[in-house]
Order: C-alpha cells, then structure tokens, then sequence
C-alpha cells in the first residue's frame, strides 16, 4: 500500500518537474545569462553589462519602454469602464431567459484567432475600408480619412482583443452580489453613483483584479495588434524584441530587453497584488 | 437599477442602447470578415460586385480560391498537428499536475504550485525568445561535446510544440482542478479499501469523473494552440504555422482569400465553442 503510494507520487510528480524546470525555469534562466553577454572589441563573448547600458543612453529604447507600460495601463483602465456596465447589465438587468444566450454571444467573437478580429478591423477601417466607402457615399466626407495607424486606433484594439478576460471575471464576481443590498441601498435613497461605489465596486473587487492584472499582461505582451493596426510609429517594446532578434540578430540585446519587460510586467502585476491584497493563487482561480 | 427596482424609462433604454452599440462593436469585424470574402472583386473592400464563390473555389491563376491554394492549406494542416499534439501533451501533464496538486503532499509544494501559476503571468513573446536561447544553447553544447547535431534545438515544428505546451499545460491545469476539487476522495479511498492500488483507483474512478472536465480543457488546449502567435513566432522553422502565414500575408498587402480562410476558422471555432459550451452545460446539470 505504502509502496503504491508513492510510485503514483513519483509518476503525477515527474512529468510536472520537468515541465516547469525544462521548459519554463531553465529557458528563463538563460534568457538572463545571455542578456549579460556581448562581443568586446576584438569580437570574442564577454561577460557585460553593455546590453543594459544600452537600453538606459539609447532615448528611443527606454521611451518606447515607458509607452507601452503606459498605454496597456491605459488599455486596462478603457477595458475595465467599457465591460463593467456591460457585465452589469448582463447580471442584474438583462432578462433571465436572454442572459445565456447574451453571455454566449459575448464568448463567441473571442474564440476566433486574434488574427482574424485585427484584420476585420484593418479592413473596416483602413483608407480603403468600409468605413470610409459609407462616409464617402454619405457625403459626410469628401476625402478618405485614415484611421489605422494611430494611437487611439491600437488602444482600441488592444481593449478589443482583450475585452473577455475583464469581462468573464466580472460576470462571476457580480453573479454573487445579492440583489437585496442594492434594493436596500436604493430604498435608503441612495443615488446611483454611490451604490456603484459603496456597493457594486467593492463587491467586484477579486474579479477586477484578476481581470485587470489578465489584461494589462496580455496588452503588454501583445505584438499583433500594435503592430498591424499602430502600423510604423506604434512603437510598442515587443516590436523592439522582435527587431533585435529576427532584424538585427543581436540575440543578446533582445534577451536584455526580453528581461526588462519580464521584470516590469512582474513588478507591475505584483503592485496590483499588494495593493488589492490578493494571491496569484487566488486570482488564477 | 437592477431588475427588481423601477427603473426610469430614460435609463432602460440608454442602457439598452449601449449594450446594443456594445455588440455592434464586438461583431462589425467578423461580419465584415464574413461578408466580403463573398465580394466578385480583387480586393477585400467595397463596393460590392456581386455575389461569387471565388475566393473559395477558383483553381487561378488569377484568382486562387483557398480549397486550391497549396501554400494556405498546408499551413493550416501543420497547425493541425501542432495543435493535436499539444492538446495531447498538455492534457496529460496537465491531469498529473492536478493530481500532484489536490492530491499530495510533499515538501516545497507552494514554491511548486507558484511556478506552475508563472507561465499566466510571463508573456508570449518573452516565453518564445527564452526557448529559443535555451534551445540554441542546448544545441551548441551537444554539438560541441557530443558532435551530434540534434534537429529539436532549431527553430522547427517540435519546438514550436513545445513552446505551445509551456503555458497552455497551466490553463489546462486550472481548467481540470475546478473539477477536481469537487471529487469525494472517499470514492477512492473505498476502491482503494477493496484492493484496488492507487493507479488503479485513480484510472478507474477518478479519471472516470473527470472525463468532461478533461475533454473540455483538452479543447482548449487545442484552440489555444491552433490560434497561438506571440510565442509560435519565434519558434517556427520552415513550416508556418496559420496564425503566423496569415500574418505575413496581411502584413505585405492581402487578397480576399485572407476572408475566406477568417470565415472558415470563425465557422470552425463557433462549432467547436458551442459544442464545448453544451457540453459544460451538461457538466453543471
């Protein structure tokens, strides 16, 4: 019996161990070794620190750096004031026979590859798009207008693709806010705003942090959307990753960078821990 | 407010109309998608030419439909493999970490359990580029000390599955443990009473209420896998994956064949995710 046991330890523990070691504990591991290699002058690998310094006196590297921190802030905040009314609605106000079928509709589009969702947008909203054939048909303009290749353009991409993971979370935090509390809030006269914020908010609070902490991760990580719908100037640190190793080939500067955002979306996700005094644990679950 | 409360005619129907708007936002890409891949014109944009099948069935040179485009359809089967394989891969490690984690106990559990969480919060591209490194050291070294040049190290399609498997191994853990934790170990211990060794018990019981669970997760290990970019990118060696061809395909100007490839994987998707969706319904009864 005792023996039984733990062969099955050993058979559930192996395949796990080496998972996570090989394939995620020794990639990481070298990702940070050769981020401190590079050529000295005379072309032989050194021990350096260059890859860092680089990233610090190059203005375009750390710029870059600083936006795309920013702009998947910013995304996660859009997500987050577009999905909770939204799930809101879906939880307490849709009508119980539409709900599932709404709640289905919601998923489906996020099924679909990633791929496919930016290339609809690139054709509805390109200067040769959609968009623009009604505009001009409709005579509200004379000239095409651009409207890829912008700033507010990616950031709503990036709030598109990334819509469901702030919205599943909420639905499941809001579908245990007893219904009494609100009609008690209301009852007392309190106005709308504040029993969002006394009530509905503090409520949704475990969903809104792992739906933002999901968010904000893929917004930073993301490569396809900044990259086809910011078109050149999108500017976005995964671009630059992607140069140093398929442009440039100078595979030890990217695993430089590769560190840099890994630290800065690990810093980041663990301040939105701390600060709503939640576990990853708790959050994955 | 909600449901039960008297809501002023103004509020319901602006919230109406938001959420209307809201889904007009959510499905304008994939319908446009869906709409011009059956436009009579050499580009996917309007105005509409009518009404033709081109772009699925046209044998060229002209027009080449997808069901005769050699270099799409063989993108698509590789995708096919990749995602079979990782869908199996993962499934498996995944239910053994599941085991691991509900099941035993052992020394350094959390530190376990924390790092097996780490591939949800390390993005895409930064798990891609670290495989690569790893697996490029990994290949020098045989060859320096062994002299063997082993095919797995370069960017291939092993390696994309491998890369693939990393992250999505933790989803399907996650997926597979809600169901898990919902298990009356007596069951087993019962089993286990009337002879039965723990494997035994575990593959005649446990896996046996698992099952749903597992089809499910061993879905959308499937998806993920079938529609990954971020870390297939820098992985992929001489055969593309479909995400990564149509990327290049888009990026350097597309003919409407793009559209009809989006309509088939939406099609395909929407089956699959409804067909998942009853399934879980059928779980929950």
């Amino acid at each position: 019996m005792k023996s039984g046991f733990r062969l099955s330890f050993w058979l559930f523990l192996a395949p796990v161990l080496l998972w996570l070691f090989l394939l995620i504990v020794l990639p990481h591991i070298d990702l940070l070794l050769l981020s401190f290699r590079g050529e000295n002058d005379m072309g032989d690998l050194v021990w350096t620190i260059d890859n860092y310094k680089n990233f610090f006196i190059e203005p375009i590297y750390w710029y870059t750096f600083v936006r795309t921190a920013l702009y998947a802030i910013v995304t996660t905040l859009c997500t987050f004031v577009l999905a909770l009314p939204v799930s809101f609605y879906i939880v307490k106000l849709a009508r119980p026979r539409t709900r599932g079928f709404l709640t289905v509709l919601l998923l489906l589009p996020f099924w679909v590859s990633e791929l496919v969702r930016v290339y609809g947008w690139m054709i509805l909203l390109r200067e040769s798009g959609v968009l623009n054939y009604f505009l001009l048909k409709t005579g509200l303009v004379q000239q095409p207008v651009e409207m890829l290749y912008n700033d507010v353009t990616m950031i709503m991409g990036l709030v598109y693709t990334s819509m469901l993971f702030m919205v599943v979370p909420l639905i499941s935090a809001m579908e245990s806010l007893d219904d009494s509390l609100i009609e008690a809030a209301s009852d007392l006269e309190a106005s709308r705003f504040t029993i969002l914020r006394t009530i509905i908010i503090p409520h949704c609070k475990p969903g809104i942090t792992s739906g933002a902490i999901v968010v904000f991760m893929l917004a930073l990580g993301n490569y396809l959307t900044p990259n086809l719908m910011g078109g050149k100037n999108s500017l976005w640190f995964t671009e630059q990753i992607y140069n140093q190793f398929i442009a440039s080939f100078n595979w030890n500067q990217g695993a430089a960078f590769g560190f840099l955002l890994l630290v800065l979306s690990s810093c980041i996700i663990w301040v939105g821990l701390k600060l709503s005094r939640h576990r990853l644990g708790e959050v994955a679950a | 407010m909600i449901r039960s409360l008297p809501n002023s005619r103004a509020y319901s129907w602006s919230f109406n109309l938001f959420i209307i708007c809201y889904f007009i936002f959510l499905f304008a890409p994939l319908l446009v998608t869906c709409v011009l891949a059956f436009n009579d014109s050499n580009f996917p944009s309007l105005p509409w030419n009518g009404f033709s099948l081109d772009w699925f069935i046209s044998p060229g040179p002209e027009r080449l439909g997808i069901f005769h485009d050699d270099q799409n359809l063989r993108s698509i089967w590789t995708s096919f493999q990749t995602a079979f394989w990782v869908a199996i891969m993962s499934t498996v490690v995944g239910t053994c970490s599941d085991f691991l984690f509900e099941q035993e106990a052992f020394p350094f559990k959390n530190w376990l359990y924390f790092l097996m969480l780490a591939p949800l919060v390390i993005p895409g591209v930064i798990l891609g580029i670290s495989l690569l490194l790893a697996a490029n050291s990994a290949g020098t070294y045989f060859e320096a000390n062994f002299g063997i040049d082993v095919g797995l190290f370069r960017p291939s399609f092993w390696l994309v599955v491998l890369g693939q498997f990393s992250f999505i191994t933790t989803f399907v853990t996650l997926v597979v443990s809600a169901r898990l934790k919902k298990f009356d170990t007596s069951l087993e211990e019962a089993a286990m009473i009337l002879g039965a060794t723990r494997i035994e018990a575990v593959w005649h019981i446990t896996l046996r209420y698992l099952r749903p669970a597992v089809i499910g997760a061993a879905a959308v290990a499937f998806l993920m896998s079938f529609e990954n970019f971020n870390t297939t990118l820098f992985l992929v060696g001489s055969e593309p994956t479909l995400p990564i061809n149509l990327y290049l395909q888009v990026r350097d100007g597309s003919t409407p064949v793009i559209n009809s490839i989006s309509l088939l994987l939406i099609a395909g998707t929407s089956c699959l995710a409804l067909v998942n969706l009853y399934f879980s319904k059928k779980e929950e009864d």
